[in-house]
């Protein structure tokens, strides 16, 4: 579990994070998105104990971030920004050497060492100096250093941004093996479909404050509106004298599709195609307008930075939003 | 667990890196089989040149220097050691991981010193058992056993003292460029140190040399617990670069300076009153060193110069006499003093007693306080000797300008004492950049707000009062 309150941290006058307030459940993942600089591997630091709050507080896995650091620390497995990579260390040795520190014993480490590297495919690079991994293989190996303790919570920076599809399934697999044993994940990343596809909730960040969090069917309907439906005619239709029913607006006609708003879509859609076969409409497909967390994405930066310039004092969105 | 496992987790790691890297080991190697053959054939050789001419080398003290300087070098790669595992590891990334383990800040700190004394020390030592054995074979003499004592401690606390003070230097470094640049600092200070030690080793003197052990691990000492309270994860994963930042320096020590104030007066009420608030225990220290410095100067005066004058040949009495006057002379005692002169002396005794303190956590300001204090009372001792009552000296030629100038000395002196002792302690969320500067702040509202006004007066009443009663004073 992770919660914070109004988590904030500025070095000098520069404020790198700005009342941050999150709970992340254990078995739930939370991707922070953000550009570069937003505060994210501040956020990330705070939370490991790195960098103590300038005001509010957090709580990782049940301990303060300030009284207890050390017990933070153990219960935590970070990836950080630079994978902090010993050259001239082989794979196996890294990882005894991590496992020593978090105070495993000599069967538990080997077993660990032994399931990560094979997990990973590092088995045969076991004995290879690291400086003589590819960049893949070392982001890899980082992974496995933050997991060699099984720790209940995992803050991981850009998981797999210098991996190849396959090692990226590995590690989206085993972020969901983590997930489904309860332990408690958040992930800063700029992959947006890898937030997409991993995370069960989103919060954006933008210079050290969080603008909008949630799920992310509920950024989507925020930030985007209510969803929309296109209807794909086999010929160019008007639909004078379609009886639209009440929560569904017709949103626009480009050549032979036509767009809905439709605010109750469970409810509606059947009445909604069922009106539309009533008046003969040449219906040939009848679908979802995909939205994707790009598109919120850009957005909500679209409108933090115009905001900014319209009013700087204002929040571009929100500061709070509980994640439970 | 033990308490040493994780520091040696560290240690080891660092230990294998190390003797997987050409660049340390090779210097290493070199420095520990083959400078002792050239340090040896050198000092031959210097031998038969002086001896060609008639001429002979203290033979007898060669050894132990060519110890101390066969031991010395291959200390300095500890200097590259520590700053390679602190600010290397910074510069590379790896640090965050490990600072993101449950290790404790002084685990880490403790591994590293251990690893950066271990290597150096290891080559260091085999080099001087080496050259022992070189020079064992050419059936020469080899030093007394306490001397080889006193050169291996001497070993052992140069490597101490390099790397402790590298840590200092990697603290607040982010980058191994500015880390070496730095080091300068160090090399520069501990060359000198080598060469006073060399000096009290040909000189033969073995107690003042074990009072320069003694001195270096005191300051190792120092070393180590500044760079054990500025060891913090917060400073080390700082987004500080190392520009020096002059506009930043004024406006942070202009802000701790003036504070929140807007009038003179409030400044005064304010902001040197929380300055003066924090000094009370300094000056209570300063205060009973001051008692106690006076009085041993007194004692130390009037029972030792009669012993001493009692033993003095009538000849040699009258030379000290004569170069007394001269001395008196030379530092302008003879001339006519004036306010400004005596001003300007006594500002600029308070502020060497800062610089001294700076260079040395406080240890050599307290030094050139406790001997001013101790010269005061051995005058009146010289005075109680020549037959006048020290009470009246006191009085008449002391206490009239002492009452402000005494107290300016205490305050000034027990504020250079809390920056050191400050600069030893841990300071959460604040830089050492930052630490120096409130606290120099702090001196300057003492110095500019109670010491220069108080020598100001002083000056005025030694230079147009004091003379007049203390000429009452003595003659009645």
């Amino acid at each position: 579990m992770i919660e914070t309150h109004d988590l904030s941290k500025h070095f000098g006058s520069f404020q790198a994070v700005d009342g941050v307030t999150l709970s992340v459940k254990p078995g739930k993942i939370l991707a922070l998105l953000g550009q570069n600089g937003a505060g994210k591997t501040t956020t990330v630091r705070m939370l490991t104990a790195l960098l103590f709050p300038t005001r509010g507080w957090a709580k990782v896995n049940g301990f303060d971030v300030f009284k207890q650091p050390a017990q933070v620390r153990a219960s935590v497995g970070v990836l950080t920004e630079q994978h902090g990579i010993y050259v001239r260390m082989t794979g196996g040795e890294y990882l005894n050497f991590f496992g020593e520190v978090y105070q495993l014993d000599s069967a538990a480490r080997k077993s660990r060492i032994d399931y990560l590297m094979d997990y990973f495919g590092l088995s045969e690079a076991i004995n290879q100096r690291v400086g003589e991994y590819s960049k893949g293989m070392r982001q890899k190996l980082a992974l496995a250093r933050a997991l060699i303790h099984e720790p209940p919570v995992l803050l991981l920076d850009e998981p797999t941004s210098a991996m190849d599809p396959e090692s990226a399934k590995l590690v989206h697999d085993e972020i969901g093996r983590l997930k489904s044993s309860q332990r408690t994940i958040i992930i800063c990343t700029h992959n947006l479909v890898e937030a997409e596809q991993l995370a069960d909730s989103i919060a954006i960040i933008y210079r050290g404050k969080i603008l909008i969090t949630g799920s992310l069917d509920e950024l989507k309907q925020q930030v985007l509106g209510p969803i929309e439906y296109e209807v794909l005619m086999s010929k160019p239709w008007q639909p004078q004298g379609l009886n639209l029913p009440k929560g569904v607006t017709l949103n626009g006609i480009k050549g032979s599709r036509l767009r809905f708003h439709v605010e109750r879509p469970q409810e509606l859609n059947p009445i909604l195609l069922h009106q539309l076969t009533k008046s003969n409409a040449p219906v040939v497909t009848f679908q979802e307008v995909p939205q994707s967390l790009e598109q919120v994405y850009l957005k909500v930066m679209a409108d933090a930075q115009a905001g900014e310039v319209i009013n700087t004092h204002e929040p571009a969105i929100t500061q709070e939003v509980d994640l439970l | 667990m033990s308490w040493f496992s994780p520091v040696w987790f560290v240690t080891k790691r660092e230990l294998r890196d190390q003797l997987r890297d050409w660049r340390i080991l090779f210097p290493l190697i070199v420095l520990t089989f083959l400078f002792p053959i050239l340090m040896n054939e050198v000092a031959r050789s210097a031998v038969e040149f002086v001896s060609r001419f008639g001429g002979t080398l203290l033979v007898d003290r060669l050894v132990p220097f060519s110890m101390l300087i066969i031991g010395f070098f291959p200390i300095t790669i500890s200097l590259v050691v520590a700053l390679e595992s602190f600010v290397g590891e910074k510069e590379r990334g790896t640090i965050e991981p490990l600072l993101a383990t449950p290790l404790k800040d002084w685990h880490i700190y403790f591994g590293k010193l251990l690893i950066g004394v271990l290597t150096p020390l290891v080559a260091s030592l085999s080099a001087i058992l080496f050259y022992l054995i070189i020079v064992s074979r050419q059936r020469i003499e080899l030093p007394e056993p306490s001397v080889m004592v006193q050169l291996f401690t001497l070993t052992i606390v140069h490597a101490i003292l390099m790397v402790s003070a590298a840590i200092v230097i990697s603290v607040q470094s982010t980058s191994v460029r500015a880390a070496n640049l730095l080091a300068s600092f160090i090399v520069v200070p501990v060359a000198i140190l080598m060469q006073g030690e060399s000096a009290l080793l040909f000189w033969g003197n073995d107690q003042v040399l074990w009072l320069a052990v003694a001195g270096v691990v005191i300051l190792a000492g120092l070393l180590i617990r500044i760079g054990l309270a500025h060891f913090q994860r917060e400073y080390l994963l700082g987004r500080e670069i190392d520009v020096l930042n002059f506009r930043w320096i004024l406006e942070t020590f202009s802000k701790y300076f003036v504070g929140e104030t807007n009038s003179l007066w409030k400044w005064y009420r304010v902001v040197v009153y929380r300055a003066l608030v924090k000094l009370w225990v300094p000056v209570g220290i300063m205060v009973i060193l001051a008692v106690i410095t006076f009085w041993a100067g007194f004692q130390w005066t009037v029972t030792t110069i009669p012993e001493l004058m009692d033993l003095a040949a009538p000849e040699l009495l009258e030379t000290i006499s004569d170069r007394l006057s001269e001395s008196t002379n030379l530092i302008g005692l003879g001339q006519d003093i004036s306010a400004p002169f005596l001003f300007t002396h006594n500002v600029r005794a308070v502020g060497i007693i800062l610089l001294a303190g700076l260079v040395s956590f406080s240890v050599l300001g307290l030094v050139i306080y406790i001997l001013n204090l101790s010269i005061i009372g051995a005058l009146l001792g010289v005075f109680n000797l020549l037959g006048f009552a020290p009470i009246n000296l006191a009085l008449f030629g002391l206490l009239p300008h002492g009452i402000f100038e005494i107290p300016a000395l205490i305050l000034s002196s027990a504020a250079m004492l809390r920056i050191g002792v400050m600069l030893v302690t841990p300071q959460v969320g604040r830089s050492l950049g930052e630490v120096v500067i409130d606290l120099l702040a702090d001196w300057t509202k003492i110095a500019v707000g109670i010491v220069i006004p108080l020598l100001f007066i002083a000056a005025l009443i030694e230079a147009y009062i004091t003379p007049a009663l203390l000429t009452y004073g003595l003659l009645n």
